[in-house]
């Protein structure tokens, strides 16, 4: 009990004297994952769309060839980054670039530490991306595409206003998962010595002796993003969602009142209740309100 | 009449060594209401999404005013919006609501004003009975109410033709009858219409042509009463029989 009663004398110490240090870290990390992950995902969102554009046998041939080389390059990129660690894939850009330039190309300063951190970490995370945006648009039912099609929608216009915003809502999390990944994977980024939170621990043990209440300030610190991270994307999930109710407009202008249309057995649809939505208010009643039927 | 909206001449589709379609000939003419029937597998739905070119035939040509459909420099799109098609699982677009699914080919295909396009789908979802639902999606309406919509929905791009491909059989028993009745409300008002169905009714008192498919061709092609009444081939009278007793 009483080593953690230290602990926590420890953690305090530490904070009262360090908390600029470990704020700044955690701005710069919160700042760096969140943009790298809007990057990647606008990175992944295109890949991904260029991936499913369809092309048949009848295609003349350039539009088929060039299809299928944005393709083997989208594949290789996707297989390239995801398949080496982020850490060295830091290193290859950041001193890479000026080994074979011979300095004439160089992330010079504090911006040039921010620039190529921000495209490592976009590039990266865009290579994960490509393939959930790849899966979320071809797990949306084939039915959406053809019922757009039937009204003679072109192939962008289906995806702009049925497919994408479909397939968005199905990688929601994904895109989620990818942020918190972010938060927590930006600490290798330390070796570009970008101060994020975890490179302010590094700093902070190394002009002190107290390795282990820091890091349990890390744990924390981190622990905390990732919930906040989490929490707000839950909510982003709902209000995506919209409400499991409407309202029937019997009153206005625009509807017709009633015995315009008629069932001969069963009166008008105004009073009919099928037993389906009847079924789901029950089943609702019972357990709760469910997210709806995917 | 003789003014001939489709013309379908020696269409064949073939699956890989699969023939679905072999060397099917008609056409139809404005106001027709055609039934198709036929067992499972002989290809009537084949040929209803070859017609709206969501399969590509492999044989044969689709004219459309005497202009052919098929293959290279033909657009598509512009000429699926002029043949509507109601499918059997509604593919309503789940993303949007009720009014939205019928304004949204309106606006962005047919380059309608907004206002236009909402007064106008709202006049079909009156026409269908489904105005009071405008605000709900997909999700939160019954199967014939889903069916309902759609039709709507390929309403507001008026087309010259609808294709409805089994519009009936994925609907529970109940809510077959508040489809067929909206459809044939559309056939008295004129609306040129391609069905396919099981529903041996509707196409009896419905439709002014019925085309019997057996194994990828038209086995008989005649008007409702003869066909269904008074069948030629012994197909058709097989097939006939057999829904009798079923």
């Amino acid at each position: 009990m009483d080593k953690f009663v230290k602990l926590i004398q420890d953690v305090e110490v530490l904070w009262s004297k360090y908390y600029p240090m470990y704020l700044n870290g955690v701005k710069n990390t919160l700042i760096l994952a969140l943009v790298a992950t809007v990057i990647g995902f606008l990175i992944g969102l295109a890949c991904g769309v260029l991936n499913t554009i369809p092309y048949t046998k009848q295609d003349p041939w350039p539009k088929r060839f060039l299809l299928k080389l944005l393709r083997g390059l989208i594949r290789v990129y996707v297989e390239v980054f995801r398949g080496t660690p982020m850490v060295l894939q830091a290193v290859f850009i950041f001193y890479g670039l000026p080994y074979f330039t011979d300095g004439a190309v160089a992330f010079r300063g504090n911006s040039g530490m921010w620039l190529a951190s921000i495209i490592i970490v976009s590039v990266n995370t865009g290579a994960y991306m490509a393939e959930s945006v790849r899966g979320g648009i071809i797990s949306v039912d084939p039915g959406q595409t053809e019922g757009a099609k039937a009204i003679g929608m072109t192939h962008v216009q289906t995806m702009l206003h049925v497919i994408l915003p479909q397939a968005l809502r199905n990688i929601l999390p994904q895109i989620g998962n990818n942020f918190i990944i972010n938060l927590k994977d930006t600490s290798v980024m330390f070796i570009i010595s970008f101060t994020e939170f975890f490179a302010a621990h590094r700093y902070i043990v190394g002009v002190n002796n107290m390795y282990f209440p820091s890091a349990t300030v890390e744990m924390i610190g981190y622990l905390t993003m990732t919930l906040a991270a989490s929490f707000l994307l839950r909510l982003a999930e709902r209000i995506m969602d919209g409400t499991d109710h409407y309202k029937l407009v019997q009153e206005d202008s625009l509807t017709m009142t009633a015995g315009t249309y008629n069932h001969p057995h069963r009166g008008t649809p105004f009073d009919e209740r099928s037993k389906e939505v009847r079924e789901r208010i029950k089943q609702e009643l019972k357990f709760g309100r469910s997210r709806g039927d995917r | 009449m003789e003014d001939k909206i489709l013309e379908i001449r020696h269409l064949s589709k073939a699956f890989g060594d699969h023939q679905v379609l072999r060397d099917i000939d008609f056409s139809v003419g404005k106001g027709d209401v055609t039934s198709i029937i036929g067992a499972s597998g002989s290809g009537k739905s084949t040929l209803l999404r070859c017609i709206n070119l969501l399969e590509t035939p492999t044989g044969g040509e689709i004219l459309y005013h005497g202009q052919p459909v098929t293959g290279p420099g033909v657009n598509a799109a512009k000429y699926r919006s002029r043949v509507g098609m109601v499918f059997q699982s509604f593919n309503l677009f789940n993303n949007m609501t009720v009014l939205e699914n019928c304004v949204v080919g309106q606006v962005k295909v047919l380059k309608k004003s907004k206002a236009q396009a909402l007064e106008d789908a709202m006049g079909y979802l009156n026409q269908v009975g489904m105005a009071p639902y405008r605000n709900a999606k997909p999700r939160q309406i019954s199967g014939g109410q889903k069916q309902r919509v759609a039709i709507a929905r390929a309403l507001a791009m008026e087309p010259e033709v609808l294709l409805f491909d089994e519009p009936t059989s994925a609907l529970d028993p109940e809510m077959v009858g508040e489809v067929l009745d909206v459809m044939k409300a559309l056939a008295r008002q004129g609306m040129t219409m391609l069905v396919v169905t099981h529903e041996m009714a509707f196409a009896r008192d419905v439709s002014t042509r019925v085309v019997f498919m057996n194994q990828g061709v038209i086995c008989e092609d005649g008007t409702a009463e003869q066909v269904l009444g008074d069948p030629r081939q012994p197909e058709t009278r097989d097939f006939l029989a057999r829904f009798r007793n079923a």
